[in-house]
């Protein structure tokens, strides 16, 4: 060993007398942290003449410099590089959007930049934390770790499996000392020793002249407990990502939902994710009821929401009634369910001009502010025929508010998100719809490229607000709206089935009992040498090293002196003598003699 | 129902009432430290000096600290334990303290703790009336985020001063801090009591946030400590090359604890509260998945509690490897700070997310 710098790797501290050499065996191994050795610019060494000579040349050096990496990789300097490296890489995700959680900003911020944008695009500052360099990270961080614990685990083993270190030889140089004389013989002493140690729960031994003693083994268990477990973390959540699904179904007041792939309004899953997966159940939203802030500053803020939904599990389960709320998914096996949007669904009938009904039912439609002032288009396809009889498509674009300013207020939006003075406002079309094109195309858009408005007498535009009830007519005898008084609400469901929840969850907490009992626990060993002094006296010197400088670690040792010195006390004659005259107390002890030794 | 609005409204303003006084209080125990300061400088201590410089001082007070145990029941007397310092550590004494020795500063610095206890309890009754008038519990938006943040900060420091620990000292940073905490709270961060947004009703709004909230305390009463360290190792490091330090920095840091200590200091404060924070981090995932359907989304401020957490794990690791420690593990601890504030107020003001609710 050639060099000594860095000597500790993942946490805690080294020993608090600094200098292990100084202390021999009896310091080794409180930490398990493996010692680092310098390596010379090459590792191959002298090369032999000749191609074989050359071959085995290679080969060290290529090995020499796989070691090499490996050691710096596993360094604890490396590894806080990379601990620094991952905090500032997280830094970007939190300023910049995220595809993942916000598309449309990443796409406003796409367009207000035009050179940045294609640049961070590069860069993958949009998808931060599944970017090639973040992943990179956090990849190398944990082989790190892994080659970090592996082999702190077998030298701990081998610690439990082996008995604490023998007595140094100078107990005085310790962080911790108390000596007295006595007339008990230095046996009894040390049995006496053992014996209050082992009550304590100190692993001890008599080895030599001495009792060896140790304590606090959990910290080094903690430590490694809570490394792996933040690896199984770190799987889980892999686990999950590459398994989980996620869907999302707006359901009306009265309609249901079955767990189908083609039931979603849209839906997402990890690539190894199949079908199959889905677990099966069905609900049906009975009703919804938002609740909101009427007075004060806060006004229109909601306070509850509930979806009462009535759900069997699998093809033939019995009907269960419960109540979904914000905090309060629905759980079906794997499955969760929640409740994460709401809305109006306005009922209206269409009829044509014979006074046939050609649509009726709840047109949900998506609110654009916190009062829940809505807007859609209600669609009628097939089953209608204009005045003269010919085949047609209706559209209407609609504009809900659940509060209506009134009338001649100037503004159309709504003033509360509850149902107080609802008025629809609907524009009424008439063409092509664009279905027939195969397109997919959005239910809350009227495409109206094809279509062409409904004009009144005057030649204006035809449009109206309606209240509950009242109806607004085609011109020409094409029939007629009506604004029914049934109005439905919806619900935004969002289905997430992410396995590798429950192994998370078992690791986080398993982190956090690892992380207290490697940050609380203290590991220290104590020893008790019981010797015969020049003049038949026994002397009796204790002695305890801890890893940091605790200022527990002497009272500890105090109060184990006392109940040695119970059963062993000071010799009778020497009571009343001076304390200070004890020896080793009254020599101021050299300092850092042993720092300087190699 | 209009019974109960002027009940509350009344409780409100009576907690506005309570959080103006406890502002008032807490000035007059900012004066007095001052004035324990004030009159601590006119001791003239220079243990540090002493140690660090005079030959003769160093072997004069070694062995360093002695720890004498009277046996409890005082039939035998127990052995004494002998305690000696780390090897190659600067062996400074801890400094006496503000008042520096002199009585009448001593007499002021324990009438800034009075008024500091006092303060604490007239603001803690603010918190509660808060917590009463919008029948929750008062976290729901920054105002009341900082009124019980400065609340528990003060609280740490009076545990810290009821369990004997030497900490008095902290007294007249953290008063000022506290001070302009509420000042902020007030003026600015002000919003009307008022209730929960829907995502909010949970239990896990008392375990999250009062875990946030008592380790962001705790981080800070360790990020004090962690400034002064730096200071007083300065000081410290220019007696021992011979240098002169100003009269100010002498003045002030002499009374002061020594670095060693106040390095270790900073390092128990947060070494105590960093498991803490990581159970705040995973009881928030656990709120996360039954109210957002996710554990972890790197919503912002998820992903500054995750900097923040790997800046401190940093500083912790930091502190035991060889040529990190000390003054740049201190500095990495300053940083982990730096995470802690702005993920408390910078995410909330300049980047949004998830965790803003009412207004801010």
């Amino acid at each position: 060993m050639s060099d000594t710098r860095s000597t500790d790797v993942h946490s805690d501290e080294s020993p608090a007398n600094g200098s292990e050499a100084d202390l021999g065996e009896a310091g080794s191994q409180l930490s398990t942290a493996p010692t680092e050795t310098a390596m010379p610019g090459s590792f191959g060494g002298s090369r032999a003449p000749g191609p074989r000579g050359w071959v085995t040349w290679t080969a060290r050096e290529i090995i020499g410099w796989g070691r090499w990496f490996w050691r710096q990789l596993t360094s604890m300097r490396v590894a806080l590089l990379l601990l620094f490296l991952l905090s500032l890489g997280a830094i970007p995700g939190s300023l910049i959007p995220q595809s993942g959680t916000d598309a449309l900003k990443v796409q406003d911020f796409m367009d207000a930049h035009t050179t940045l944008g294609p640049i961070y695009e590069k860069l993958g500052l949009f998808h931060v934390y599944s970017s090639v360099w973040f992943s990179a990270i956090y990849i190398l961080l944990f082989i790190s770790l892994i080659g970090c614990i592996v082999p702190r685990t077998w030298q701990f083993v081998g610690q439990l499996r082996g008995r604490p270190p023998g007595a140094p030889k100078r107990l005085t140089r310790l962080p911790a000392y108390a000596t007295w004389r006595t007339d008990a013989d230095p046996e009894q002493v040390r049995e006496a020793a053992l014996k209050v140690l082992k009550r304590r729960r100190f692993r001890a031994h008599v080895t030599g002249d001495a009792v060896a003693a140790e304590k606090g083994y959990l910290r080094e268990a903690g430590n490694l407990a809570f490394h792996v477990a933040l690896i199984v973390m770190l799987i889980a959540f892999a686990w999950g990502q590459l398994y989980k699904s996620e869907g999302n179904k707006l359901v009306v007041e009265g309609d249901g939902f079955s767990n189908t792939l083609t039931q979603y309004d849209d839906f997402k899953s990890g690539s190894l994710f199949t079908d199959d997966d889905l677990v099966p159940f069905s609900f049906k939203l009975d009703r919804f009821t938002g609740t909101y802030e009427r007075s004060g500053p806060n006004k229109g803020t909601p306070r509850t929401y509930e979806a009462a939904i009535t759900y069997s599990v699998g093809a033939y389960g019995k009907d269960k009634k419960t109540t979904v709320r914000v905090n309060e998914p629905l759980n079906i096996g794997d499955a969760k369910v929640y409740l994460v949007s709401h809305g109006y669904a306005p009922t209206v009938t269409v009829r044509d001009g014979k006074g046939d009904i050609v649509f009726q039912g709840a047109v949900p439609l998506l609110p654009i502010d916190s009062n829940a002032t809505s807007q859609g288009a209600v669609k009628v396809y097939d089953g209608y025929r204009n005045a003269q009889g010919v085949h047609d498509q209706l559209g209407f674009a609609a504009f809900f508010v659940p509060t209506f300013a009134g009338a001649g207020k100037g503004t159309m939006y709504s003033q509360f998100p509850g149902l107080d003075f609802p008025v629809l406002a609907v524009t009424a079309y008439h063409g092509d719809l664009g279905v027939n094109a195969g397109i997919p195309q959005n239910v809350y858009q009227l495409n109206t490229k094809n279509l062409k408005q409904f004009k009144d007498a005057k030649g204006n535009k035809l449009t109206a607000r309606l209240l509950p009830g009242e109806s607004m007519t085609l011109p020409g005898g094409n029939g007629s709206i009506t604004f029914d008084k049934d109005i439905k609400e919806w619900a935004g469901f969002q289905v997430v089935q992410q396995p590798g929840n429950g192994w998370a969850l078992g690791g986080a907490l398993a982190a956090i009992f690892g992380l207290a009992g490697s940050l609380f626990i203290q590991r220290r060993r104590v020893w008790v040498r019981a010797t015969t002094g020049a003049d038949g006296v026994t002397v009796v010197e204790m002695a305890g090293l801890g890893r940091s400088e605790s200022a527990k670690l002497p009272e500890e040792l105090g109060d184990l002196a006392a109940l040695v010195h119970d059963r062993a006390p000071t010799k009778t004659d020497e009571k009343d003598a001076d304390p200070d005259q004890e020896p080793g107390a009254t020599t101021p002890v050299p300092a850092a003699e042993g720092a300087q030794k190699k | 129902m209009t019974f109960a609005t002027a009940t509350n409204e009344h409780l409100a303003h009576l907690s506005n009432t309570l959080i103006y006084s406890a502002m008032a209080v807490y000035t007059l125990a900012f004066f007095a430290y001052i004035a324990e300061w004030l009159f601590g400088s006119r001791s003239k201590v220079a243990r540090t000096a002493n140690a660090l410089t005079t030959d003769g001082a160093r072997s004069a007070q070694a062995p360093a600290v002695r720890v004498r145990r009277a046996g409890g029941t005082a039939v035998l007397e127990r052995p004494k334990v002998v305690t000696r310092a780390a090897a190659g550590a600067r062996d400074v004494p801890d400094g006496p303290g503000a008042h520096g020795g002199d009585e009448q500063g001593d007499l002021y610095g324990r009438v800034a703790v009075s008024l500091t206890v006092l303060a604490f309890a007239v603001e803690l009754a603010g918190v509660v009336a808060r917590a009463a008038s919008v029948q929750r519990a008062p976290w729901g938006n920054m105002y009341e985020f900082n009124i019980t943040f400065s609340t528990v900060a003060v609280g740490v420091y009076l545990a810290l001063l009821a369990l004997k620990k030497n900490v008095r000292w902290l007294g007249l940073f953290l008063i000022t801090t506290v001070l302009l905490d509420l000042g902020l709270a007030v003026t600015v961060l002000y919003t009307a009591s008022d209730q929960l947004v829907p995502a909010l009703h949970s239990y896990w709004l008392y375990i999250h946030v009062s875990t946030a909230i008592l380790c962001g305390a705790v981080f800070y009463v360790g990020a004090v400590g962690t400034i002064l360290y730096l200071f007083k190792d300065s000081y410290e490091s220019k007696l021992a090359s011979g240098g002169k330090p100003g009269t100010f920095a002498t003045s002030v840091l002499e009374r002061l604890p020594a670095s060693a200590s106040l390095d270790k200091f900073a390092y128990r404060v947060n070494a105590a509260v960093f498991p803490l924070w990581t159970f705040t981090i995973i009881a928030g995932a656990i709120w996360a998945e039954s109210a957002w359907g996710r554990y972890w989304g790197w919503d912002p401020k998820e992903t500054w509690a995750f900097i923040t957490w790997v800046a401190y794990a940093c500083y912790l690791h930091a502190r035991s490897t060889a040529g990190w420690k000390g003054r740049k593990a201190a500095y990495i601890a300053l940083i982990a700070f730096g995470c802690w504030l702005f993920n408390y107020y910078g995410v909330n003001i300049f980047v949004g997310g998830k965790h803003s609710y009412a207004g801010v």
